[in-house]
């Protein structure tokens, strides 16, 4: 207990009521010191060598709720509440070699929040005694960690690019989220188009509100209408309570409806009124919901097409095309493949807990090659099926989907992996290298298929049912694959 | 009524959230009654030791920090918590039966003063 109400290092305390004749080595730590210390925006503590609180600034005194006079001599860790604990290593180890060090820890504040703090300790001497203390600097790193976090997590979580197409979504997307105008993304399948649409949300003043997402392909169009605007007790069979729609839960935040080509003819029409008059009915409602939603949509469909055919309406799709994003294919994307590898490389290899290191040359050379018509979702499940496959630490072709190799051939790997650099170079020369399959040779099962239906054909003398049962199939099964190879 | 105390050696652990050792007394009739009993936990966790507190019945503990969420999930459960006290263990015992213990008080040795935030 000799922290408390001991005075070890009490006459080298400075506080306004010291007299400069008091003690010579009271100049060392002047009343001006003090003053000096609580202007500064960080907390300040003077510790003694059993780190026990000399004087703290007014800026540590708000923080802890001490008064510096009060908690004088008392050992440290008491006052701060801070997560090092008994095992202060920082501070003596500072002691020590006389050198300052930082650490990064928290300590409980007065409203019994948590605060992230550094805490930077520098070894100061007495010049005239040598007798030593500590400044300890607390700096608030509640900021840091935030904006750490937001870069995780933030408007670019998901998105990686290093493409100028993809630089261009880059730059573009602070405007989209700076605005509250409806956004039209398009892309193919698998271009990030639902990645996108949250990081506009998150990067949005919307962002502490909900983001919505809403596939409308997947429901029938009566589901989809009492799951995009709600209903009430009574409107249907099977309605047995009042239900709030999509449209009401995204209140305040986004709501992105995907696959919005898809959307029936009678919803688009209430789509339209939603966006014009920020209000509805649910469906067996005579009260009008009112909201407050940005609309996000996204397709791969070309809506322009669908509004040719008739199949979605012209003023729904000018409303909907304020702001239109186009998603570059992953083949469009100069270099972003070697990237993107790499990312889901590491990302499933510490997910699997594996110890791959790389893809082989050959393996980087075809994946560069191949030309993802899944796009990055494709490559994403290329990679995650060769670190579940591989069991060394190197990805070699023989870890990779049979179908990639299938559809690029294997006569893009002609060189020896010793004489391989790890650089993969861009798809478009290293497709030059690829010699595509003759279209001849059966590379494919379509290809297969359709062979051997001539084959049989051939066998038979033209005779389907015959054939059919060459074939294995029923005769409308060998008929539909007819009209499919369209033989 | 049970007291319990988070400890440091003999000292109010300055965290709730770190305490490893905690202190419980029991009062009978505004005295001690008996020696105060001192439990070690497996390893220091907040969640624990609001189950600890719950399952021993205390009415009262005298912590240093304690965030904010177990604060109030023990006031919840009817427990008065004083917090962000500084001192050793026993002497806060001591002045929390004469009802003289207060949110962040410094206790002393020798009580020399409690002071209130």
């Amino acid at each position: 207990m000799k922290h408390f109400g001991g005075n070890v290092c009490s006459h080298i305390l400075c506080n306004g009521s010291m007299s400069m004749s008091e003690t010579e080595e009271a100049t060392t730590f002047t009343p001006d010191l003090l003053d000096i210390l609580n202007g500064v925006p960080h907390g300040i503590a003077l510790l003694d060598q059993d780190l026990s609180i000399i004087m703290m600034n007014r800026f540590l005194e708000a923080i802890t709720g001490y008064s510096g006079e009060e908690v004088r001599g008392i050992y440290c860790d008491h006052v701060l509440h801070s997560s090092f604990g008994r095992n202060a290593q920082v501070f003596r180890e500072a002691f020590e070699t006389g050198v300052a060090s930082s650490a990064e820890g928290d300590i409980l504040g007065l409203n019994r929040k948590k605060i992230p703090m550094r805490f930077t300790v520098t070894p100061v001497t007495d010049p005239r005694e040598g007798r030593q203390a500590l400044v300890l600097v607390l700096e608030d790193i509640t900021a840091f960690q935030e904006i750490g976090r937001k870069k995780d997590m933030g408007p670019t979580k998901g998105l990686l690019g290093h493409s100028p197409k993809m630089q261009e979504i880059f730059e573009l997307l602070p405007v989209l989220a700076h605005t509250d105008s409806s956004v039209l993304i398009t892309g193919e399948t698998g271009t990030g188009k639902d990645i996108l649409a949250e990081a506009i949300h998150e990067a949005s003043r919307r962002s502490k509100y909900p983001f919505i997402k809403v596939n409308c392909g997947a429901l029938p169009e009566s589901l989809l209408e009492s799951e995009l605007f709600g209903h009430m007790r009574g409107a249907f069979t099977g309605a047995h309570a009042d239900k709030h729609g999509m449209f009401q839960l995204a209140q305040g935040g986004t709501i992105y409806l995907t696959e919005i080509g898809d959307l029936p003819l009678p919803l688009q029409v209430k789509l339209l009124t939603v966006l014009d008059d920020r209000e509805f009915f649910p469906l067996g409602s005579q009260k009008k919901v009112r909201v407050d939603v940005r609309l996000i949509t996204g397709t791969h469909r070309d809506l322009k097409q669908l509004v040719q055919e008739s199949k979605f309406r012209e003023d729904l799709f000018f409303r909907l095309n304020v702001l239109r994003v186009h998603l570059p294919s992953l083949r469009d994307r100069d270099g972003d493949v070697r990237l993107l590898i790499d990312h889901f490389l590491q990302m499933f290899a510490a997910s699997f807990e594996k110890s791959i290191k790389r893809l082989s040359a050959q393996a980087l050379r075809l994946l560069s090659s191949y030309h993802y018509p899944g796009n990055v979702r494709e490559l994403r499940n290329i990679i995650e099926y060769g670190v579940n496959i591989c069991r060394g630490e190197v990805i070699g072709i023989e870890h990779l989907p049979p179908y990639v190799l299938a559809d690029t051939g294997k006569a893009v790997l002609p060189k020896s992996e010793g004489g391989q650099s790890n650089r993969l170079e861009t798809g478009e020369k290293m497709a030059q290298e690829v010699v595509p399959e003759s279209p001849g040779n059966a590379s494919s099962w379509s290809a297969i298929e359709k062979k051997k239906i001539l084959t049989a054909l051939m066998q038979t003398g033209g005779s389907r049912t015959e054939a059919a049962k060459v074939l294995g199939w029923g005769r409308t099964t060998l008929w539909r694959k007819m009209k499919e190879y369209a033989l | 009524m049970k007291i319990l105390v988070t400890l440091q050696n003999n000292d109010i652990a300055p965290r709730f959230d770190l305490a490893t050792e905690v202190l419980i007394a029991k009062v009978v009739r505004g005295k001690t009654s008996g020696e105060p009993r001192t439990v070690l936990l497996p390893g220091p966790s907040s969640d624990e030791l609001c189950s600890l507190i719950i399952r021993e019945e205390v009415s009262l503990v005298i912590c240093g920090g304690i965030e904010e969420a177990h604060f109030q999930y023990l006031v919840w459960k009817k427990i008065e918590v004083i917090d962000r006290v500084i001192g050793p263990a026993a002497e806060a015992i001591d002045l929390a039966i004469a009802k003289q213990l207060r949110l962040g008080a410094i206790v002393r040795p020798k009580i020399e003063r409690s002071a209130a935030s």
